[in-house]
């Protein structure tokens, strides 16, 4: 990428939306090299400054960029899915500045050298930010703590068996305790493993239809109920990664009124989507966890709305298509989502369930705040990581579009509202829309 | 009357700052008479004193046998493999049999907490508990406190950090009784897999950082980590353990400028305490401490038979 520092550049006649600040005014926003230096309500809206290059929002949304706290990056180890590069471009054409990416690559980030090799990697891209989680236990294995405090001290952000939940109780209960000892936080993916064994899809009538293994709801709740009593046991610091459940949502939020220190998220398809797109065996629609009904699907939303569910992840999981063109049992679970995660979270706006502001909130401020990052807001002094957008604009989803090396996406076909204009990593443009 | 009229040594836990005290003293007299080249005497002359040890030992089960022969009794050593089932009986039957032989004090270790005070109640001799499972080590305690009362004059107000493996520790749990008893301000230090439950309550502050937990001490004492059974479960590496709990110089550097080092031994270099530091002389007592072990255990067996003896002279028969 280029090396040479942008100067001053003046963002104009913009909408800013601030979470962290409760702004959602007109206004304009002033960077400097790589950082934000000024940024206010009314600001360049009778003057334009001299001394810096101006791009006139024209009346579109200036937004901190998107810090997607849950990605699947391949890279190391299943490059032909997914490489640091290619999704650094996917995730710059999703407006997504900042991600945090899963440890269960190959080799498995659990030790210093990943995840410095991780850091090193992604910087050299100059695109979205990478951010590696690593293990909480060696190789995922469920079996011995990882070497929690010193991954803290090389960079991991948190720690987590990825795609697996920590099912031994004692293991989660030394985990929490351990990732306590250094302030850090733990993330579960919480489905209870004996109950999701071989099920592939949402148990109930559906599934018995199709003639498909089915995965009940309360795998979910089970697993977020031990973990709660683990949190209250140790004090320790827990994320419940993609709620999909009408259960999971009231056992967060009986957490929370308990005080317990527990955070969660979800994924577009589980407040868009319901088990009825796996349809025809539609194995893009094949999800971990799987879809659910309608009904958890609304709890999901009410969820985002309550802001019992404090963030929204994409899930981005990419899948080539010798993993997918299988029968349905036997194709890989997940979906890209890098590019749509905006367009289709903007639906809750859309459809009046949440602000733009509350939209912007949960895709970028509260997931930056959980996990520690200066990231997230427009605050003079902050790397100017930005957004661009059109909350509005009409499309399509064009998974052929896509910059992700996989096309996977549960969305496919999609009609849209909203699409991301241009943005802007450390005051440089990484991605500008086609007009 | 002496300060200290109890049959058994079993734990630190409920002992009086009166008794505690009266056994330091008793120590400091025996320290004197170690190093004296007159170290025997015959005061327990034709007493009997078994180290009955159902876990492996040097140190301690050394330091009893010494202490015992410097005092003229005749000291039996008896190890006995924990590996059999049916602990219980066996503990009781081992007992009733060593009973039925007229000892006078039974030095007992037994890796199951509670086995001395069990023991205690079967027989009619002294019983001296020499560690008992994760319960207590009341002479080692002793010996800490007897150590670090010799160097700065007294107990009272000095700032004391245990760090380490407090879990399964039953010198911290000792220790933490008799410096509070004492008047001492304790402090505990661990990553939170290895803090017992509850640990607060008796009466330390909580650290989980070596930085904060050390600063402006005045002793530091280091708990073994027994790390065949630690690595992955309770702490993910020696490496890690040792990079954020081991105790080294720089770590050393917040503490107050002559903070002392203390370890009940065996030390594992490089796990839990840096090799040098161990071996510095104007830092750690450690070998002090095993000095002290002697005279205080010599104190213990000396008090316990005075107090048998007082017993069977008041006695009915």
């Amino acid at each position: 990428m280029s090396a040479r520092a942008p100067g001053r550049i003046a963002y104009v006649n913009a909408r800013l939306l601030d979470p962290a600040s409760g702004i959602d005014a007109a206004g304009g926003l002033l960077t400097d090299g790589e950082v934000i230096v000024a940024v206010a309500p009314g600001l360049f809206c009778d003057d334009r400054p001299g001394d810096a290059e101006v791009i006139d929002c024209g009346g579109a949304c200036l937004a901190p960029g998107l810090v997607d706290m849950r990605v699947q990056l391949c890279e190391p180890g299943q490059e032909h899915k997914e490489t640091l590069a290619s999704a650094g471009w996917s995730a710059v054409a999703g407006g997504v500045t900042s991600m945090v990416c899963l440890p269960n690559t190959d080799p498995v980030i659990d030790d210093v050298a990943t995840v410095e090799f991780v850091a090193r990697r992604a910087r050299k891209n100059g695109l979205a930010k990478v951010y590696p989680y690593a293990a909480a236990t060696k190789q995922l294995e469920g079996e011995e703590l990882a070497e929690i405090g010193m991954l803290a001290e090389a960079g991991a952000l948190g720690f987590t068996d990825g795609t697996k939940a920590i099912k031994s109780a004692q293991m989660m209960r030394r985990a929490l305790a351990y990732a306590a000892t250094f302030g850090v936080i733990l993330i579960q993916h919480p489905e209870e493993p004996s109950l999701a064994h071989g099920g592939v899809m949402n148990e109930g009538e559906l599934a018995t239809r199709l003639g498909l293994a089915g995965i009940p709801c309360c795998a979910e709740a089970i697993m977020l109920e031990r973990d709660m009593r683990l949190v209250a046991l140790t004090g320790g610091r827990y994320h419940a990664a993609h709620l999909s459940t009408a259960e999971g949502v009231a056992v967060i939020r009986r957490a929370k009124q308990a005080g317990l220190p527990v955070t969660c998220d979800t994924a577009p398809p589980y407040f868009a989507l319901n088990e009825m797109a796996v349809g025809d065996y539609r194995t893009f629609a094949k999800l971990s966890p799987p879809l659910r009904s309608e009904a958890d699907r609304e709890a999901i939303v009410a969820g985002l709305a309550q802001g019992v569910i404090d963030a929204i992840a994409s899930d981005h999981t990419p899948q080539d298509q010798d993993s997918k063109r299988l029968p349905f049992a036997q194709a890989e679970f997940g979906g890209v989502g890098l590019e749509t995660l905006l367009p289709i979270t903007l639906e809750l706006y859309h459809n009046e369930h949440l602000s733009l502001l509350q939209v912007i909130e949960r895709l970028s401020w509260a997931p930056a705040r959980l996990l520690g990052l200066a990231a997230g807001r427009l605050q003079p002094g902050n790397a100017a990581d930005l957004l661009l957008f059109d909350p509005d604009r009409a499309g399509r989803v064009d998974p052929d579009k896509f910059r992700s090396k996989s096309k996977n996406s549960p969305f496919d076909g999609r009609p849209i509202q909203g699409r991301v204009l241009r943005t802007v990593v450390d005051g440089r443009a990484v991605f500008v829309a086609d007009a | 009357m002496t300060a200290f009229s109890r049959r058994h040594l079993l734990g630190i836990e409920g002992l009086t700052p009166n008794e505690i005290s009266f056994l330091l003293d008793q120590s400091d007299g025996y320290v004197e008479k170690s190093r004296s080249s007159d170290r025997k005497s015959a005061l327990l002359r034709g007493r009997t004193v078994i180290n009955l040890f159902f876990e492996n030992s040097t140190r301690t089960r050394t330091s009893f046998e010494l202490a015992g022969k410097r005092l003229g009794a005749d000291v039996i050593n008896m190890t006995v493999a924990a590996s059999s089932t049916a602990k219980g009986e066996t503990l009781i039957d081992t007992a009733m049999t060593l009973n039925a032989m007229h000892i006078d004090v039974l030095v007992v270790r037994h890796p199951d907490s509670g086995a001395a005070q069990l023991l205690s109640e079967k027989v009619n001799c002294a019983v001296v508990n020499a560690g008992d499972g994760a319960h207590e080590h009341p002479t080692q305690a002793l010996l800490d406190a007897l150590t670090i009362r010799r160097r700065r004059g007294g107990l009272g107000g000095l700032l004391v950090a245990i760090c380490g493996d407090l879990l399964h520790s039953r010198v911290a749990r000792s220790n933490i009784h008799l410096l509070n008893t004492m008047g001492a301000v304790v402090r505990v230090v661990a990553p939170r897999t290895l803090l017992p439950s509850g640990v607060e309550r008796l009466g330390v502050e909580v650290f989980h950082t070596m930085k904060d937990g050390l600063k402006d001490v005045d002793i530091v004492m280091m708990l073994r980590v027994q790390n065949e059974r630690m690595t992955g479960n309770f702490i993910p590496s020696i490496r890690e353990y040792f990079h954020f709990f081991g105790l080294d110089y720089q770590k050393m550097s917040v503490t107050k400028p002559d903070a002392l080092i203390m370890h009940p031994g065996p030390m594992n270099r490089g796990v839990e305490i840096d090799s040098d530091l161990a071996d510095d002389v104007e830092r750690s007592l450690i070998r002090e401490q095993v000095e002290m072990g002697v005279a205080v255990r010599m104190a213990c067996l000396d008090v316990l038979t005075a107090n048998l003896a007082n017993a069977a002279s008041r006695g009915p028969s």
